[in-house]
């Protein structure tokens, strides 16, 4: 791990957002991960997003379980509010917070080890519930602090630092979030920061369940000859159905593009996501139609990226409990404890 | 873009601002390091092997280091390069033991050098290992010609000068002080198989104006009155002094006449106070003193009753510039100016001078009377003969007389032994890996975020009072070591082996001056604008690698790098390294000290 702290200089020309903020003040910490993690990348990759979104890091919640993965909070979002919860148990933590303060941005940093086996029933349930969040999961199929034995998303046939296969079937927690109900999911890999920085802005946009499947190779013990989840092979067997260009609140298209090959999609908010497509018959309002692309290309023996679903019209869970808009943890006691009348008035219509 | 050619001594020479702005190519970071270390006299070495005159440089240097400093572009002010230096030759002890002494077996050939001065003493410095006999000459009684003659002992202790002309002069020249030359002719036909001429620019341009004549008393030439106030000549100066001319000179004469008596000193310049020619510091510490200079004002005329000046007068002007922005001075038409003085110093230039120069020896003269001299070689026409410093191309700055010096020492070197002198011998460069351990580096990678230390200045009423006390005191050790830490090891350099680079972003995403981008290959002024952080500084050369596996590039601007090792550190592969660039620019044969 890295001992100094990273120079305070940076750049003279480097740009502030509206707020007043440069990319730098989305750091972090300086990263304890082994030299070269895909997870590095993808926490550069939130640090961008933030403050391309011009996101108040104070307004931000970000919250893991336990591993590399779920170490990364402390390395973006320095001023942003952090809770680093049980092994697996992320998502219910998640869900609680969202529930007291639906005003913040809520960040979820998973791995396979904490999404996929541990807390796989916590995944589960958050995605089908419907939390308004974005969910990644920094996917490295191996157990990088305990030395790289397979997780539960390593491939079939995979193999190991040392030569062994893996003989177990993996969990595909893309094909699980579609089937689950999330409203917003992606595939994306560390190492292609232009496809990954505006997946999860787009994410962060999202008023629901948002999952991002981020593929990001273990240096350590799993970027060898053999793994399926290495720089080289995620780069070789890569398909990338569609590029996000941007996102934007204008209706306009500046950039020019071959005809069908531009795809725009109204969010709820009246702002816009505009993505090239790469695979043309790709639709991503079709669920049904994304599992199946799923599944063939990956029986091809291909890597499915990009954004594979989006409801624009999504619903989250504070639509489905019917909470106030106020959120909970503002309530004074007035309202939280409103006296006998109020309950003598339910207690009426009860009868 | 074709990949960088990293085996190019100046590539790396280049990224190395301070270094290669050095007209002596001084290995700067190396002697701050060293400084930082605690190991003055090895610093001193470092400066003592390029510059010859660390303490002199250290307090009177132009510092052309400074503005190139790195630094400077990514934090507000540069490093104080120029007064480490002094720190170096303050701290270091006796060094005497380690200079060359005189060399045991002379090789036969017999060199004359003209003046004593800065470009004279560094090509015998050069020389006299390599057994050359080698004969100064001086008008002066003492070496050391304009250092020890034009700067004011307030900048400069006379014991400074002795010890480092005192270094040379032990190593065995015959110094023939007091001897003007006043034929070369007759010098040549003394059968020296070399004569160097560095007599600098000994002659203060005058302003021939109406009064000039008859208050002659009370009106002197800058450099002149200079060298009478450094002898010991001149004691007194009257109270109301008017000092003409915006150079270095000016605010030495300024600043010497406050020191005289003088009670009402001002600066008076015909330009603007931004295009002045004195450096900026110098400007303050005259300031400093209250001295005020005035700006836009054209002097007229020496009013004087019968021959007893009492003032001047001047007209008022304004900068305007025509349409090829060229700056004109256009009389505003306001009245003019008078200020009443009791004496006047006129610092407005020098100029070269060789009447002791027969026109016939076939040693040629340009329209402007200056000899024609090689830029590279510093031969003149007739080739026995070598300029250097001021006398070669003009007055410049110490600094540029010892590089001056150096080359004119290999020339020499060359031509005495029957070779091509226009074949200048290669520098040694060394690139040696600075990795200790997995995240440890041989050099003090953390970055400081301290901003210029000031040195430290005497009291102004008692630096007034005496002009043989010097003003500036130095850094002590603590506030050395502050500074030095500034310096960003610019010449640990970032290498970059593609074969083993991944491309797993590690370090873009580590950098803290986003200067790393993989991106695909182009022509270099369009690559420049597609950077991480676009690529304005084009005086910055871009290192870029031949292409990686996805095809992409690795293009890196050089421009703000701070040299902080953090992508190497975190690097998987090894494709990083931190390498220390040690450029030995040529010397005449055998480099002279060990550093």
């Amino acid at each position: 791990m890295t001992f100094m702290a990273k120079p305070k200089l940076h750049h003279p020309d480097l740009q502030k957002n509206s707020l007043g903020y440069t990319r730098r003040d989305y750091e972090g910490t300086i990263s304890t991960l082994c030299a070269g993690c895909g997870h590095d990348s993808i926490s550069a990759a939130i640090v961008r997003a933030c403050f391309e979104l011009e996101l108040p890091p104070h307004r931000i919640a970000k919250l893991s379980g336990i591993g590399c993965s779920s170490k990364t909070p402390t390395y973006f979002l320095g001023a942003s509010h952090g809770f680093n919860s049980v092994h697996g148990r992320m998502p219910s933590v998640l869900t609680g917070a969202n529930l007291a303060n639906r005003d913040l941005i809520y960040l979820g940093v998973s791995g396979d080890g904490d999404s996929a086996s541990i807390g796989l029933g916590q995944f589960a349930h958050a995605l089908r519930r419907g939390v308004n969040m974005v969910y990644i999961v920094e996917n490295n199929g191996v157990y990088g602090l305990t030395k790289g034995q397979f997780s539960a998303t390593s491939d079939k046939g995979a193999k190991s630092k040392r030569g062994a296969p893996n003989n177990d079937e993996p969990i595909n927690l893309v094909g699980m979030a579609l089937q689950l109900g999330a409203t917003f999911v992606a595939r994306s890999f560390s190492g292609d920061k232009a496809q990954l920085v505006p997946l999860i802005e787009a994410a962060l946009k999202h008023p629901g369940a948002a999952f991002i499947d981020c593929i990001s190779p273990c240096v350590a013990f799993n970027n060898h000859e053999g793994s399926t989840k290495s720089f080289d092979y995620v780069r070789e067997h890569n398909s990338a159905v569609n590029y996000l260009d941007f996102i934007t609140t204008k209706p306009e298209i500046t950039a020019e593009y071959e005809p069908g090959t531009v795809q725009t999609i109204t969010q709820h908010d009246g702002s816009m996501l505009r993505f090239r497509k790469l695979d043309s018959d790709y639709d991503v309002n079709d669920r049904i139609a994304a599992m199946t692309y799923m599944q063939e290309r990956q029986a091809a023996g291909e890597i499915v990226t990009g954004l594979l679903f989006i409801d624009p019209n999504p619903q989250d869970l504070h639509l489905h409990l019917k909470t106030s808009a106020q959120p909970l943890n503002g309530l004074q006691e007035d309202a939280l404890v409103p006296g006998s009348a109020a309950l003598a008035k339910i207690n009426a219509g009860l009868r | 873009m074709q990949a960088t050619d990293v085996e190019d001594p100046d590539y790396f020479h280049k990224v190395v601002d301070c270094q290669w702005a050095c007209p002596a190519h001084t290995p700067v970071p190396e002697y701050i390091r060293l400084i930082a270390a605690g190991r003055y006299a090895d610093a001193f070495m470092v400066n003592w092997k390029s510059n010859v005159f660390p303490g002199i440089l250290g307090r009177t240097c132009d510092r052309p280091c400074e503005p190139a400093c790195r630094r400077g572009r990514v934090e507000e002010e540069p490093v104080a390069i120029c007064r480490l230096k002094r720190v170096a030759a303050d701290y270091k002890g006796d060094v005497s033991a380690r200079m060359p002494g005189k060399p045991t077996t002379q090789n036969g050939k017999k060199i004359a050098l003209i003046g004593a001065g800065p470009a004279s003493l560094t090509v015998a410095r050069d020389l006299a290992p390599l057994g050359y006999h080698l004969v100064i000459y001086d008008a002066d009684r003492r070496a050391g010609g304009m250092i020890r003659s034009q700067i004011p002992k307030f900048r400069l202790p006379e014991e400074v000068i002795d010890e480092e002309v005192g270094y040379i002069a032990a190593m065995g020249p015959e110094m023939r002080l007091g001897q003007r030359v006043d034929s070369l002719k007759a010098l040549l036909d003394e059968g020296y198989d070399a004569v160097f001429v560095g007599s600098g620019a000994p002659r203060g341009r005058d302003l021939k104006l109406p009064g000039r004549q008859e208050a002659a008393a009370n009106i002197h030439i800058g450099i002149d009155w200079l060298a009478s106030v450094s002898f010991g000549h001149i004691r007194h100066v009257g109270q109301r002094v008017i000092v003409l001319g915006g150079g270095n000179t000016a605010m030495d004469c300024c600043r010497s006449a406050r020191r005289l008596g003088g009670r009402d000193v001002k600066v008076i310049v015909r330009s603007g106070f931004e295009e002045m020619k004195a450096s900026p510091w110098e400007k303050q510490d005259a300031m400093n003193e209250d001295i005020p200079i005035l700006n836009y004002l054209v002097p007229k005329e020496f009013r004087h009753d019968n021959g007893r000046l009492y003032g001047m007068t001047f007209e008022k002007v304004q900068a305007v510039y025509d349409a090829q922005n060229r700056r004109k001075l256009v009389p505003t038409g306001e009245p003019e100016v008078f200020f009443e003085c009791d004496d006047v110093l006129v610092a407005v230039g020098q100029e070269n001078a060789f009447p002791w120069i027969e026109r016939d020896i076939g040693l040629a003269f340009d329209d402007r009377s200056m000899p024609v001299v090689d830029e590279t070689t510093f031969q003149s026409t007739e080739k026995r003969v070598f300029f250097g410093g001021d006398a070669a191309f003009g007055p410049k700055n110490i600094i540029w007389a010892v590089a001056h010096g150096h080359q004119a020492a290999i020339s020499i070197h060359q031509f005495c032994q029957g070779m091509n002198v226009a074949e200048r011998p290669p520098p040694m460069v060394t690139l040696a890996s600075q990795k200790m351990g997995i995240h440890e580096w041989s050099y003090d990678n953390g970055i400081s975020i301290d901003l210029r230390f000031k040195v430290p200045h005497r009291d102004k009423f008692a630096a007034l009072q005496d002009i043989n006390s010097e003003v500036e005191l130095g850094f002590d050790i603590k506030t050395a070591f502050a500074e030095a830490q500034r310096c960003l090891n610019c010449d640990v350099q970032t290498m970059f082996t593609d074969k083993l680079c991944i491309e797993c972003d590690a370090c873009v995403d580590i950098c803290p001056v986003d200067c790393i981008t993989f991106t695909q290959n182009g022509p270099e002024a369009e690559l420049r604008t597609r950077l991480n952080a676009p690529a304005h500084n084009l005086g910055q050369a871009l290192l870029v690698s031949a292409p990686l596996k996805t095809g992409r590039i690795m293009a890196k601007d050089e421009d703000v790098c701070l040299h902080c090792g953090l992508c190497a550190e975190r690097c998987p592969t090894g494709a990083w390294d931190m390498q220390r660039f040690l450029i030995d620019v040529a010397q005449a044969e055998k480099a002279c000290c060990s550093s």
